[in-house]
């Protein structure tokens, strides 16, 4: 019942979101080539999944995200874990961190290019930095903040490093990380079609460039609504697996 | 020498620059299979004691020494007990309970087996595979108590374990590790601020006071377990610790009608 509510929710807000599209469309003077209508960009649609362009920009997309995003994540927890175990350690490395970390993934992009040219790598690079600051820093405060009980325990029946690590510090600092690890895949997703607006010749970054180069705006909106759906999707996706694990390891559901 | 052996003992901590004493001069022997209650108001020293005892926290005066041996570090032949359980949320009861056998090279199979055999004598056998938030306080210590039991300690020790628990909760717990602690032989050293709770458990009670720790006094309790709270010899017992408080209210000698 509760998820059938839910679902009407979701109809209700995006035909809402449509409407409003729609609405926009019919009251303005632009040309429909410039500024075309729901109708006309799920036109598109169709064509760019009977064609298939559609499924192959997002095979290239995943493919640089999971990469991306997924190596990001997998390091950043890694070194999370170590920095926060050893706090004198991140005392020296903290200051460059909170200097790299304001700048915008995309500042980095034109270096990237220079340096790797275009192709998959720039944009896997980007995620990479978009998801590693937040993760890392959340992942070394969330270790910092681990009940020292939980070391006595371990202490007192003789369960030290590594198994320390995966026994308790992981654990413990687990709904943090997965916290962290949730809204990096947001900005993530973001900034995957910056990179591949700058610094690909495929994926829907790229397709966005292509339509306004050919001047198909029916065809970039429906990619732009394709990114939504997608990075959607991942969300909740993620969402599943946390709760998944927090539910494995004894969290409140 | 007895089993453990404490000699002007002392711990104290730099605090804003200054020298804080914690402990001073604690002399104390401790024999085999004794329930003794470190008892005292906050800030008398008793869990600094207790922490040095079990090597959290070593003293840096004197000596503390289990079977001849001085403590420097935590011992798995030794097993605190936490007043918050120290049990962890993401393992099952049973899995907390197998913790402490992990890595003491046990196989998988056999951890179980032990672990349900614990959590039986404790009487929680049906909740093996529950989580620990899924418990009330009480059960959450008694897992506790069934963990630390499993490794077969020489020495358990017990920091305020029953402080966070309900009156009549405590006195059942109070009773439960009476029974299971008389049956298994163990050494407890056991922290607590509640007198009645020390002259009902203990064999001895060290009296604590604060400014500086230290101890005040031993007061043996000469009485068969299990005791009535309300008998005489346990209220002679609970204002003896009174007096050694300084706890009890002069009396006025001169009258005036």
């Amino acid at each position: 019942m509760k998820k059938l509510l839910s679902i009407k929710y979701v109809v209700v807000s995006i035909l809402i979101l449509l409407g409003i599209w729609q609405l926009a469309f019919t009251v303005s003077d632009y040309s429909s080539a410039l500024f075309p209508s729901p109708l006309m960009a799920i036109q598109a649609l169709g064509e760019m999944i009977a064609d298939g362009t559609l499924i192959a920009s997002i095979a290239a997309s995943m493919y640089r995200f999971v990469i991306g995003y997924g190596l990001s994540v997998l390091i950043a927890v890694f070194l999370g874990l170590i920095l926060g175990s050893l706090p004198k350690v991140f005392n020296y490395v903290n200051p460059s961190l909170q200097l790299l970390r304001p700048i915008s993934p995309t500042a980095w992009m034109p270096f990237v290019v220079l340096l790797f040219g275009i192709g998959d790598l720039p944009a896997i690079v980007i995620i990479f930095i978009a998801a590693f600051f937040p993760v890392l820093l959340s992942t070394v405060s969330a270790v910092s903040k681990i009940d020292d009980m939980y070391f006595r325990v371990a202490d007192n029946f003789g369960i030290r490093q590594p198994q320390l690590m995966w026994k308790v510090i992981l654990p413990a600092a687990f709904p943090q990380i997965a916290n962290a690890v949730h809204l990096a895949l947001g900005s993530a997703w973001i900034f995957l079609v910056a990179g591949e607006m700058v610094g690909a010749q495929s994926g829907l970054g790229f397709q966005i460039i292509d339509a306004r180069n050919n001047i198909r705006a029916d065809i970039l909106l429906a990619t732009i609504f394709v990114i939504g759906l997608i990075g959607l999707l991942l969300d909740f996706l993620i969402g599943l697996l946390e709760k998944r694990i927090l539910k494995a390891w004894g969290g409140e559901q | 020498m007895s089993y453990i052996h404490i000699e002007n003992a002392g711990k104290t901590f730099i605090q804003n620059g200054a020298e804080f004493t914690a402990l001073s001069d604690v002399n104390l022997d401790i024999e085999k299979g004794e329930f003794i209650c470190l008892l005292g108001p906050s800030g008398c020293g008793k869990s600094t004691l207790l922490n040095a005892i079990a090597g959290f926290d070593p003293v840096n005066h004197g000596s503390v020494k289990i079977d001849g041996n001085e403590v420097t570090a935590p011992s798995t032949k030794n097993v605190t007990i936490f007043q918050n359980y120290g049990l962890l949320p993401w393992r099952t009861v049973i899995k907390n309970v197998e913790l402490g056998l992990e890595s003491k090279g046990i196989d998988k199979k056999r951890r179980k087996e032990i672990a349900k055999e614990y959590l039986k004598l404790v009487k929680l056998e049906n909740f093996a595979n529950s989580f620990p938030r899924q418990l009330s306080g009480g059960m959450k210590q008694r897992v506790a108590i069934a963990r630390a039991l499993a490794v077969e300690p020489d020495i358990i020790f017990m920091d305020e374990p029953f402080g966070a628990l309900d009156a009549i909760t405590r006195m059942k717990l109070q009773d439960d590790i009476l029974d299971i602690c008389k049956n298994e032989k163990k050494t407890i050293i056991f922290v607590t601020h509640d007198i009645e709770e020390a002259v009902y458990l203990a064999d001895r009670i060290v009296v604590m006071t604060p400014n500086p720790g230290k101890v005040r006094g031993v007061i043996t309790v000469p009485i068969h377990h299990f005791r009535d709270r309300t008998s005489g010899d346990f209220l002679l017992i609970r204002d003896k610790i009174f007096d050694l408080l300084q706890m009890k209210v002069e009396e006025d000698i001169e009258y005036t009608i």
